[in-house]
């Protein structure tokens, strides 16, 4: 069951992750111990996965290819497309990995350092799997926006500074 | 040489300048200031709302409506305020589509208030009631509603300020700039003084939605004997993120909504189309997700709201904890600082922005007003800024 403490706890996380339980405490007036106790159960129940910065590597020196792969795979008897999934995912270098509705049935996102790597990848490890039956590859060329966060250009605040 | 000081209007020349005019130049200049100074939510209007207005000109969709609005917006007005605040007014004649809740408060105002009326207006409020009393050639008449009153409307002050020339009362609850509201006990009170006196109710409920502490906001047209004497002004800017749009509404007695009619049919014709296009689209979505936008922008002010109040009581400003709108208002008294100087010195100090509460009316003043519709990171440090400020002096 998720009440109000629990979505205010979960939005403010969500927006910055660095926020202490005391500092939650005062923006909801629940009291610190108890604010403790939740994040306590929603990482337990794995709601609240990690606490990762969001990083625009674009802008560092750091060489790495990204690329979002189609993969049509031939479901298991029983266990649909879960165990083909954690065969994927269990790669390091898969950084995401999603069921679709559509044309394909997983969404891969990769990262390796080279593209030499990463066509590496699709090739000896993703393809060989036996029941992925096609792949399609499409390389990130830039980050405009991700996780709710705009990379490219300066969010803007258009009001006017004073109103009545 | 023109003398313009006698051409122009003396009611209008007498009207002072909003007292807050100076300190937009100011922040203009600096690039590091915090606002505090805003009075609108940090949210851009949702994507649904603004695509609806989009369709709508590629349609061409862009002449004039029905002087009263769109009739589909009318009846989802009138269905709004059914659902969410037991308010019944007819769409056909009882509900007026205008630009803005200031273009409402305007035309109340004119159509109410003859030459030398009184019109009631609590002290501190918004900087507009007073003006337009004056522009309708009426007489305000502030009534304090003082910190230690919650800053809330007594009975007994209401009553103590009656006259026979007595036309309204300006009902501004939930409350810019104080952040007050009005619970049912407080109404009841103030319905019962109304009673027996054909006083009119123009009740600014711009901010119904955004109430905090659980208790939802309470109209005090749905109070007993209060319909037939209540005007109710809203709009659509501060719970749906739509300030730019300027689509507000009034809705009340027939025979009052008529005569706001007539002037609003000819001083501004109507809303615009494209406006009241977005405020149906705002409306048909809410009435469907039960406003969930709506709930989850609550969620987030309620948490802003304790920070700022929480911050102000630390580094010693008294605050007076607000139950709605998106504002706080400490006291600056323990400074001895006046809250315009406050609020210059502070500018120039630390690049902070506020509104001096003697902007609001004369019981504003030992106040600051603070907008918390801005991001927790700015928030944070505008207080940290604010603090390091207040133990300087």
């Amino acid at each position: 069951m998720f009440d109000t403490l629990d979505m205010h706890i979960l939005e403010i996380l969500f927006e910055d992750a660095r926020i202490t339980p005391e500092q939650v405490s005062v923006m909801t007036g629940a009291d610190v111990l108890e604010v403790r106790r939740r994040v306590k159960r929603l990482e337990d129940e794995r709601v609240l996965i990690k606490y990762p910065a969001m990083i625009n590597w674009e802008r560092t020196e750091k060489e790495m290819v990204q690329a979002v792969i189609e993969v049509r795979v031939q479901p298991q008897r029983d266990r649909g497309f879960d165990a083909v999934a954690a065969r994927i995912y269990e790669f390091e270098e898969v950084t995401s990995c999603y069921l679709m509705s559509g044309a394909y049935d997983l969404m891969v996102m990769l990262e390796a350092p080279t593209l030499k790597q990463l066509a590496a990848f699709v090739h000896a490890k993703l393809s060989t799997i036996e029941s992925v039956t096609g792949t399609a590859t499409h390389f990130i060329l830039k980050t405009y926006k991700y996780g709710g966060a705009v990379f490219e250009g300066k969010g803007t605040d258009r009001r006017l500074a004073v109103t009545p | 040489m023109m003398d313009y000081s006698r051409i122009v209007n003396q009611s209008v020349r007498a009207v002072p300048p909003s007292g807050i005019r100076k300190f937009f130049d100011i922040v203009a200049e600096m690039p590091d200031a915090i606002s505090l100074g805003v009075g609108e939510p940090d949210f851009v209007t949702p994507g649904h709302i603004r695509d609806a207005a989009i369709d709508s000109i590629e349609q061409g969709m862009t002449q004039y409506t029905s002087n009263w609005g769109r009739i589909q917006l009318r009846a989802l007005i009138a269905e709004y305020l059914r659902e969410r605040f037991a308010l019944h007014y007819a769409a056909k004649d009882e509900v007026l589509v205008t630009v803005g809740g200031s273009e409402g408060i305007d035309l109340a105002l004119r159509a109410i208030v003859s030459p030398g009326d009184e019109v009631l207006v609590p002290d501190p409020s918004f900087v507009a009631y007073a003006a337009g009393v004056r522009f309708a050639g009426g007489v305000p008449v502030p009534i304090p509603t003082p910190a230690e009153d919650a800053f809330r409307l007594r009975p007994e002050v209401l009553r103590a300020a009656i006259t026979p020339r007595t036309k309204a009362v300006i009902f501004p609850y939930p409350n810019n700039p104080t952040g007050s509201v009005m619970p049912r006990a407080g109404l009841t009170a103030i319905a019962e003084v109304l009673a027996d006196t054909d006083i009119i109710v123009l009740s600014d409920e711009i901010y119904a939605e955004l109430s905090y502490g659980g208790e939802p906001h309470v109209s005090i047209a749905t109070l007993p004997g209060m319909r037939e004497r209540t005007v109710l002004l809203s709009g659509f800017s501060k719970s749906f993120a739509m300030t730019g749009w300027r689509v507000g509404y009034a809705c009340g007695p027939r025979e009052i909504i008529e005569m706001m009619c007539k002037i609003h049919q000819y001083t501004i014709m109507c809303a615009s189309i494209q406006g009241q296009i977005a405020a149906e689209q705002a409306l048909s979505r809410g009435l469907e997700n039960d406003f969930q936008d709506i709930q989850a922008m609550v969620r987030s002010y309620d948490r802003r709201r304790r920070l700022m109040v929480d911050g102000f009581e630390k580094m010693g400003l008294r605050c007076f904890a607000p139950l709605g709108a998106f504002y706080v208002f400490p006291s600056i008294a323990m400074t001895g600082l006046g809250s315009e100087a406050f609020c210059e010195k502070l500018l120039y100090a630390e690049q902070v922005a506020c509104v001096p509460g003697m902007a609001f009316g004369a019981s504003g003043e030992g106040h600051i007003r603070c907008c918390y519709a801005t991001a927790v990171d700015k928030l944070t440090e505008a207080l940290k800024r604010i603090e390091r400020f207040v133990k300087g002096l």
